[in-house]
């Protein structure tokens, strides 16, 4: 700011001082809160603004589409770079494709398991793994809220083997170290009758994504 | 629906006891429509018209249901379950008492995906609905496929895939019966959470199907279609 307002403009008026030069606005899922907010701390990234959906979205994708529309078009004036952090997220290439569109800028791959252990990786090891079933720390926190709960299991235990019986192993993608949480997803991985592995990831391709959103804002 | 006293089906009339196989459809409960087969066929409804007005009318509703946001993936597995009881009592006499055959469907979910709970409604439906179908199971490479349409030459072939990194292999599938010149013997249909209509038409599928209920109906139009071409040919 060079100029500093008038007396009388801020007794009449009032100014909107927030700078949108060189903001950067995240509009992200629910899910990815925490780690979001770590990389923002850890990097001392102070131009940049977090602004997160539901995560329950995901059990509907095709209302990501719409929710990141909605969020994108009313922060666009107020922002010099958005970028979303989503992957495709069960959108079928619609999410990217209403990216394009308001063009704005998404994080790559298929969905986050995948950019957590690194996009390249996870496609490399995707063939192995088709009976895989993931949790990250989010989802194990909120294993009954997203999981057990949505798919019945809470009130139809006997729906289980219908919904996981293809599957044969949850893997724990650890974005953190922290063994209480290995505790309760190998819990999760016994209710649902699945052998456990726990697999650390940290951030993933994450970080880097969002280091270059920062370095060019 | 049952809260305020024990019904007894087998006191009720053929029109009441319809009605309740649809509410005990709609509530997931197998042994109830087990036991309301077995009443009807003891009062000597053909097994056809049994699947059609007291399955699959129930099931529609519930189809129907879903669609609208009023139930979810765990009712509607419940009342595929329940139905599916049913069925399998059904199934055995459908042929020996001349239920009409609809035409036939070879169905499988793709390579690298081992979702088959949209599959399973399709079929279920699809049978309910008079078809015979082959279900070639999950994770299926395009051998799979081009073996089972050699083998059992049905006029659809169903494709279905939950995943985004999935549903493209449809296309590698069709792209080979187009190298083969086999792609137009068959109605190619395909469906799954992430795909749309576009996509459908991308890839070179005849339809895309949103859910069991409109890939029983786009089966049959197809179906007709080719039966009358058949017929001005």
């Amino acid at each position: 700011m060079t100029d500093l307002p008038s007396d009388t403009t801020l007794t009449e008026t009032g100014l909107d001082l927030r700078g949108k030069e060189n903001r950067l606005l995240l509009i992200a899922c629910g899910a990815l809160a925490r780690e979001i907010l770590a990389l923002i701390k850890a990097n001392g990234w102070t131009h940049i603004d977090l602004q997160c959906l539901p995560a329950k979205l995901h059990l509907y994708p095709d209302q990501i589409v719409t929710e990141v529309d909605r969020a994108v078009t009313r922060n666009q004036d107020s922002y010099s770079n958005i970028f979303v952090v989503y992957a495709d997220c069960g959108t079928g290439g619609q999410l990217q494709a209403k990216c394009a569109e308001l063009g704005v800028e998404m994080i790559e791959g298929p969905h986050c398991y995948s950019f957590f252990e690194g996009n390249a990786a996870f496609s490399e090891r995707a063939e192995d793994e088709i009976t895989a079933f993931y949790l990250t720390d989010f989802l194990v926190k909120q294993f009954d809220a997203f999981v057990w709960k949505p798919m019945g299991l809470d009130r139809h235990p006997e729906l289980r083997d219908m919904l996981f019986g293809n599957y044969t192993k949850l893997i724990y993608q650890a974005q953190t170290h922290d063994p209480a949480l290995v505790d309760k997803a190998r819990t999760c991985a016994e209710r649902l009758g699945l052998d456990f592995e726990h697999r650390f990831t940290g951030y993933g391709d994450l970080e880097q994504a969002l280091h270059d959103q920062a370095r060019k804002t | 629906m049952s809260d305020e006293e024990d019904i007894i089906l087998s006191e009720l009339s053929d029109e009441e006891l319809v009605e309740q196989m649809w509410d005990d459809l709609y509530d997931g409960l197998k042994e109830e429509i087990e036991e309301g087969v077995n009443i009807l066929l003891e009062r000597g409804w053909a097994p056809y018209k049994i699947l059609t007005e007291a399955l699959v009318g129930g099931m529609t509703v519930v189809g129907k249901d879903f669609r609208d946001g009023i139930l979810f993936v765990p009712e509607v597995l419940l009342a595929a379950n329940a139905m599916k009881g049913g069925m399998f009592i059904l199934k055995p006499l459908l042929a020996s008492t001349g239920a009409p055959r609809m035409g036939s469907m070879v169905i499988g979910t793709v390579k690298g995906d081992i979702h088959d709970i949209g599959k399973n409604l399709v079929s279920m439906m699809m049978e309910g609905a008079g078809f015979e179908v082959v279900d070639i199971g999950i994770n299926n490479p395009v051998e799979n496929y081009l073996e089972a349409l050699e083998e059992h030459k049905p006029d659809i072939l169903g494709m279905s895939a939950l995943l985004t990194t999935t549903m493209p292999y449809m296309k590698v599938v069709i792209d080979t019966m187009v190298e083969q010149g086999i792609r137009d013997d068959y109605v190619v249909l395909v469906g799954g959470a992430p795909l749309n209509e576009e996509f459908g038409k991308a890839i070179g599928a005849d339809a895309y199907c949103r859910d069991a209920a409109v890939a029983v109906e786009t089966a049959k139009d197809y179906v007709k279609r080719k039966h009358n071409q058949g017929v001005t040919a």
